[in-house]
């Protein structure tokens, strides 16, 4: 395996120096940091990071490789991965093949030998951020931050970014189609991680996924018994009116279940709005509180927006059910006479805790017995 | 769940003395426990015989008992103080046994106490393996394969259906204390009878081999409402096969995919709720094979334990103190996060460094027992080490071990080896065999061009981490290239080094240069670390605690001051036998003092075990090597305006030559004192100044001379090879004979390795005296008395305070004797001097200038905190303004007595002598000595017996004194018996004695007697040294196995027939320390000052 010279560029003007590994070539995005020790294969194949360059606050990364059964999508979504420590030579049962020739093949850069901590604190301290990889190869110092700059320029901000339809798949497929499946389950995808999928499949839906653009007709004709909004990148503000529309007819005629982007979007057609964090959430630890059964879960998270908690409790149809411990937000809401369960954080996990998989089981025994 | 109400004096039972598999880490434990239970409004009784401890402080508890861990003890305890409640988790395998005990006993349903924090349900389920395999069957978790048994026949029927090598594990043990492996059935067979035997309940447990499995530790909290969660993963670098408080082990885990770490999670989450452990900690352990990825669950500790007090340490989550309050009734989203303050504690710590911790050995001191590792542990301390990478952790750790290594060491061995395939050979059989020094091993082959995969696949260390390892060997071939051209690194280079962890030192071995260049290279150049934060979460949200590790990176964490002077102690380091919680004590006490006295404290520690290495003991904590280079660092970006060496006893005083050297400002004691003290000829030539005794010596070059000096001298000598270290090597020797022999066994003496020779004081006394001096006037913290006669080491003898014998003239020249020398010595805090005293001379041993280990003893005896007076005399303050309380009467006899390891070392002799081999020590009181010591050897784990049948033999020179204890024992009732001798010399004093076979004169002889139970009590000494065999050597290692009493020194045997005297006319009885008379605070008296 190649190294070569590679810098990590911050719009707020931070230059980190490193080495690069996976693809040699210069991408930009969100960077965001993710505090999970373990499950950087379901993070980096997750398409909820579309166009974000995620930092791993766990220094050593690549220990077990890249296995063939762990990944969250076909493809990779991420604009880059930064480590502090990365591992050529993997270590596990299972691994398949090294995390630099995963990343390699897909096109998406690393960059290894900085300080990951650091960059957290800025994050933390500054607010999410646009920022770049790029090769230094040749370059002065000066001339990088110049290249990096003018690369920056390309990037996007999150906010106001629109995502969804570039992750989603583009036409309606069954997942692990098999002939003696029970209840039909539609998937909205708006950049759904597998694991999602395997949970309703191992609960025995057949499990239907259909475009992100999907119109509440196309959905009727399918005669679903439940329907599930999936998460997915980038601002939900920004996905498309029709969409709303779409969720806004289907609210109250089908179950539904709602996660991150999901829940985000199912907010909206409900009327609600939706905010940026300062640095999101994006671990594995976070504490969020079942408001029913008072319980604890330790639960998998990434999300850059919120809904505002007082639109939860002014809408009289709604029933809050968690709550992140951490920072008092929204994490979850419920309606019984609509039959809605939307939960802003990972119930499938993947990678994290199994702490919330009950959310899947609560929802069939609710609202589809 | 809020705060219990119904509930208000709560139990807090410790773990008593430090033993290999208990260590410190109950004394933070406990500690935490008491702080939290008093911080919460609980009224706290604490039980503990052990003096050393923190805990025992008694400002720490409400009501303190020193006092033997024994039911009749308990349960009088129990019957004074009613406590509403019993916390039963915070003081090891050894409390939790005790509680299980009051409670089947119905005592604490007698007296109406509450088990909290545990259940007796709970606690049956997780330490009965059958019980605990019936959870792991109805949760679908596979185990390895096993059955119990009582008898060999039975155990091999277990056996033939697993095949070997197999596991044999004695139940209801501590630390695993006799769990072994067997790979035919002549071992097995053999270990079977052996685990039998070590069983409380003579039981064994034969279990499937899962040998040479990926082992992982979970560290798991629950509430009562039922919110669990994971503190920390542990992954062992050693596979199973090796005791996990033996092996290296690593946090977070780093050859798990998070689908396995989750599924051993769900695991974890599903055996503590099914256990049914309501609140609080457990450790939960699991192998995995490397091949499949099976996992099985391995066993629980339902309770804090050693791994609970790392992970704390290790995540900044801290586990006693939480697990504390939940056994109070608040649940985990009801308690903040101690370290970032804003959040809940209902979360997994993320961290963002590696820790390494590596085991600390002493093997030295056993050199007859097999250094094998096993499933038995037997390393008595440990080290913890953080970095960015495992690599920087792991070369941090070995720096922090203080084996004189700094890093990873090429092996000395090396040379001796022959060279080419043999050698290779050789390191391949080393290899498969996991002893203490394996890495150093792995590493060493490595360098020699084993193959990274071969070392793996040969040790069973995941490949990870041996490539890890290699990737280390390569920066050092790197840093070879540059070989004689230091000063054209350049700076990037050097900074790549440090960041891969590699000392100073270790950059000068490889590039040929000294340590001293290198670091001036490396400030020259601006290669310095930075500090980074402890903060639970990976940096997500702000933290404020400072508690620091160094690295090397672009940044550090923010470190403001507080704009106070500032003080910087040096703690201890490992534990290992003759350096341990004591010394942790007294820094604790100094950090008190210091932040009293309005100063900021800053500690560096390197010991996870410790209570000086919890955040909140100081107002900064560096978790960093007592290594030069490393403590430069903190002193650099610190800049205190003073350093405290005293404390932490042997290894900061090493430091302080060199930081004075340095210029940084040692408080106290100047370090030209130290070394006037360690120097025998300077010390030699200040007693002879000072007109005072020190017993006649000579140092000899060559073996011709030191025999004639030894004949000048006259037996028996005291001999000491130079390269002595804690007593290594030291023997006493009684004629000439055995002088030629010792002398041939190959000990080196030439001009740089000179031996030293002392006449030895045959039938003295040995006295410590600590006393604090300031400039003007001595305080003397006590004068405690060895029972053991001259030739043991002092901190292997019991002692009393107040003396028992010696005269008053005496202990006013004593004192008189100990003014003179800290004021000559210009010591400026502690001091502590070892006399001994000879037909009424007086003689000086030695001279300590610094907190010794007896101090936390002394402090408890009396009341008196002089840990902290001390230090407070360092930073200036003067003894006739501080209120020290002016009389040396005391109204009660203390006794400390010490607990030895050589159960654990097989093919050891128990005989004492001059080398320290104890790990722990305990105290016990009494209205007189004869009580305080039967409580002393009661606490250290032997129960006087009060009738039966003694066996006596003793060495000629013994014989005399043994007569009048021997009638003693006979008025006491006892029948007597003994060997041909010693019967034969006692029936000359109208002794009517029993004879009885040595071992090597027929059956049946004493060692069948032994094993029938027809004793109860041994008396034997021996002329042999502490590592020779002897005949009567299978005697004594019987007795030992069987936990009989037993006393090997004259005076010991005197004590303790006096003590079984006294127990029959005293009752069991109890006092706490803060009941005992308030001695009034006034202005030091003359009569205890000079």
């Amino acid at each position: 395996m190649s190294r070569w010279p590679s810098a990590l560029y911050l719009e707020n003007g931070h230059l980190f120096l490193g080495t690069g590994f996976g693809a040699k070539q210069s991408r930009g995005g969100e960077v965001v940091f993710n505090t999970g020790m373990s499950g950087y294969q379901e993070i980096f194949t997750d398409p909820s990071y579309s166009n974000q360059i995620v930092t791993m606050t766990y220094p050593h990364i690549g220990n077990t490789g890249v296995n063939r059964e762990d990944t969250e999508s076909a493809s990779l979504f991420l604009s880059g991965v930064v480590v502090r420590d990365y591992c050529e030579e993997p270590s596990n049962w299972r691994a398949h093949e090294s995390l630099h020739k995963y990343l390699e093949k897909a096109g998406v850069p690393g960059i290894t030998d900085v300080d990951t901590r650091e960059i957290t604190i800025r994050l933390r301290a500054e607010g999410a951020q646009r920022g770049v990889i790029l090769s230094t190869e040749g370059l002065f110092k000066d001339a990088v931050v110049e290249k990096a700059k003018g690369l920056l320029q390309e990037v996007p901000s999150m906010e106001g970014l629109e995502l969804v339809s570039s992750v989603s798949c583009k036409s309606a497929y069954e997942f692990e189609a098999s002939s003696n499946a029970g209840k039909t389950i539609l998937v909205y995808d708006f950049g759904v991680k597998t694991n999602i999928l395997r949970h309703l499949k191992r609960r025995g839906f057949r499990v239907v996924v259909v475009p992100y653009n999907t119109t509440a007709e196309e959905v009727s004709a399918r005669n679903p018994d439940a329907i599930l909004l999936s998460n997915g990148p980038g601002d939900p503000s920004q996905v498309s009116e029709q969409v709303l529309q779409s969720l806004k007819a289907l609210i109250g005629k089908y179950p539904i279940f709602a996660i991150c982007m999901g829940h985000q979007l199912l907010s909206r057609a409900l009327g609600m709005s939706t905010y940026k964090l300062k640095f999101g959430h994006h671990g594995v630890n976070h504490p969020v509180k079942d408001m029913r059964s008072g319980r604890i879960l330790v639960t998998s998270q990434n999300h850059g927006f919120a809904i505002p908690m007082e639109e939860i409790e002014g809408n009289r149809d709604l029933e809050l059910t968690h709550l992140s411990l951490n920072d008092k937000t929204v994490e979850g809401y419920a309606s019984a006479g609509l039959k809605l369960q939307s939960i802003q954080f990972h119930p499938e996990a993947g990678p994290g805790p199994s702490d919330a998989s009950y959310l899947f089981d609560n929802f069939m025994e609710h609202y589809l017995q | 769940m809020p705060k219990r109400t119904d509930i208000k004096r709560i139990l807090i039972i410790g773990s008593g003395p430090i033993v290999i598999g208990q260590a410190c880490e109950f004394d933070y434990s406990g500690t935490q426990a008491c702080k939290t239970l008093k911080e919460e409004g609980f009224e706290v009784i604490l039980v503990n015989s052990n003096p050393a401890t923190i805990m025992t402080d008694p400002d720490f508890a409400d009501r303190t008992y020193v006092e033997p861990l024994t039911l009749e003890y308990l349960e009088d305890i129990i019957k004074r103080e009613r406590p509403d409640a019993l916390l039963p988790t915070m003081g090891g395998q050894t409390a939790l046994n005790l509680a299980m005990n009051l409670s089947k006993k119905g005592i604490l349903e007698k007296y109406g106490v509450e088990l909290i924090g545990a259940n007796q349900r709970a606690i049956e389920t997780a330490e009965d393996r059958e019980l605990f395999k019936k959870v792991l069957n109805k949760l679908g978790i596979d185990y390895a394969r096993s059955g119990n048994a009582r008898t060999i026949s039975q155990a091999i029927q277990v056996s033939e259906q697993l095949g070997f090598p197999c596991v044999i594990r004695p139940s209801f043990t501590l630390g695993g204390t006799g769990a072994s492996i067997a790979y035919n059935i002549e071992e097995f067979t053999a270990e079977v009878a052996r685990g039998i035997e070590a069983s409380p309940i003579n039981d064994v447990l034969v279990e499937e081999s899962v040998l040479g499995w990926k082992e992982y530790e979970l560290e798991v909290m629950r509430d009562s409402k039922d919110n669990v969660v994971i503190v920390c993963s542990i992954e062992n670098i050693d596979p199973m096969g090796v005791h996990t408080g033996d092996s290296v082990t690593v946090a977070p885990a780093q050859t798990l995919t998070d689908v396995e770490y989750q599924a051993m999670r769900d695991m974890a989450l599903a055996i503590i709720r099914e256990v049914g452990v309501d609140t609080g900690g457990s450790n939960i352990q699991f192998a995995v094979n490397p091949q499949t990825g099976r996992v099985v669950a391995i066993e629980m500790n339902p309770r804090v334990s050693r791994s609970s007090a790392l992970a704390s340490k290790a995540t900044g989550f801290p586990i006693a103190k939480i697990a504390t309050k939940l056994a109070v009734g608040y649940s985990l989203d009801e308690i903040p996060n101690d370290i970032t303050k804003m959040t809940p504690s209902c979360f997994e710590p993320s961290i963002d460094y590696v820790v390494t911790k590596i085991p600390r050995f002493a093997f030295e001191k056993f050199p007859r027992s097999d250094s094998r590792l096993s499933p038995q542990m037997r390393s008595v301390g440990e080290v913890m080490a953080f970095g960015r990478t495992f690599r920087e952790s792991l070369q941090k750790a070995l720096r922090s071990l203080e084996t004189n290594l700094w890093g990873l060491n090429p092996l000395k061995e090396r040379r001796k080896l022959r060279s080419g395939e043999a050698w290779v050979e050789g390191v391949r059989n080393y290899l498969k065999n996991p002893k203490p020094d394996r890495l150093l091993w792995m590493a060493q082959a490595m360098r020699e061009g084993v193959s990274a995969e071969e070392v793996s696949r040969i040790t069973k260390v995941d490949p990870w981490f041996v490539r890890q390892i290699y990737s280390l060997i390569e920066t050092e071939r790197e840093i070879a290239t540059w070989e004689g051209r230091l000063s054209d690194v350049p700076k990037e280079t050097l900074y790549k080094w440090k960041r891969e962890g590699f000392s100073d030192a270790a950059i000068a071995h490889f590039i040929q240069s000294s340590e001293v260049q290198v670091r001036a290279k490396r400030q020259h150049a601006g290669v310095k670390p930075v500090f980074k934060m402890v903060d639970t979460c990976g940096a997500e949200f702000a933290s404020n605690t400072p508690y620091f590790y160094s690295t090397y990176e672009q940044y550090g964490d923010p470190n403001p001051s507080s704009g106070k002077k500032k003080i910087v102690i040096l703690g201890g380091g490992p534990n290992r036998i003759g350096q341990g919680i004591e010394f942790d004590y007294c820094c604790v006490q100094a950090s008190k003092a210091i932040r009293e006295e309005g100063y900021e404290s800053i500690m560096v520690n390197c010991n996870p075990e410790t209570v000086s290495t919890d955040y909140d003991i100081s107002d900064k904590l560096f978790f960093e090597p007592l290594f030069l280079e490393d403590i430069i660092n903190v002193l650099e970006t610190e800049k205190p305006d003073g350093i405290v060496v005293h404390f932490g006893g042997q290894t900061p005083l090493n430091l302080s030559k060199q930081l004075h050297k340095l210029n940084y400002p040692i408080m106290g004691t100047p370090s030209e004192a130290i070394e006037v003290a360690e120097d025998r000829d300077k010390f030699r030539a200040l007693c002879h100044q000072l007109d005072l005794r020190q017993p006649e010596s000579s140092t000899v070059t060559d073996r011709k001379n030191a025999v004639a000096a030894a004949e000048k001298l006259g037996f028996p000598l005291l001999v000491r090879p130079s390269y002595v270290l804690g007593g290594r090597g030291m023997e006493i020797i009684y004629n000439s004979r055995d002088f030629q022999r010792w002398i041939l066994k190959g000990i080196e003496i030439t001009p740089e390795a000179p031996l030293l020779i002392d006449r030895f004081l045959k039938s003295a006394i040995e006295v410590d005296v600590d006393g604090i001096w300031d400039g003007e006037q001595l305080l003397v913290c006590g004068i405690l008395e060895q029972v053991h006669e001259a030739g043991v080491h002092s901190g292997d003898s019991s002692c009393t305070l107040p003396p028992i014998s010696l005269s008053g003239e005496v202990q006013e020249e004593l004192i008189r004797q100990t003014g003179l020398l800290a004021k000559e010595l210009k010591v400026l805090g502690l001091i502590n001097i070892q006399f001994a005293i000879e037909n009424g001379k007086i003689y000086i041993l030695e001279v300590n200038p610094r907190a010794s280990r007896t101090v936390p003893f002394s402090s408890k005896a009396r009341g008196i905190p002089f840990s902290q007076i001390a230090m407070k005399v360092m930073m200036g303050k003067k003894l006739k303004d501080m209120n020290v309380p002016e009389d040396l009467t005391m109204d009660r006899v203390y006794v400390k007595e010490s607990v030895f390891p050589f159960q654990k070392f097989p093919r050891t002799d128990i005989i004492l002598g001059p080398e320290m081999r104890s790990t722990g020590e305990v105290m016990g009181g009494g209205a007189t000595f004869g009580e305080a010591f039967a409580k002393a050897m009661l606490s250290s784990g032997f129960r006087l017996p009060q009738e039966g049948r003694v066996f006596l033999s003793v060495r000629d020179a013994d014989k005399k004194a043994l007569a009048p204890i021997a009638i003693e024992l006979h008025d006491l009732g006892f029948t007597l018996c003994g060997t041909r001798g010693t019967a034969a010399y006692l029936e000359d004093h109208g002794l009517n004695i029993e004879i009885v076979n040595k071992v090597d004169e027929g059956r049946p002889h004493v060692v069948d007697m032994i094993k029938n139970g027809d004793i109860q009590l041994v008396i034997n000494t021996s002329t042999l040294g502490i590592h020779e065999v002897g005949a009567a050597y299978e005697l004594r290692r019987n007795t030992l196995m069987r936990n009989l009493c037993y006393f090997t020194t004259i005076p010991a045997a005197r004590a303790g027939t006096r003590a079984i005297a006294q127990m029959r006319q005293t009752p069991v009885s109890t006092m706490c320390l803060q009941e005992r008379k308030k001695q009034k605070p006034t202005k030091a008296s003359p009569s205890l000052m000079l």
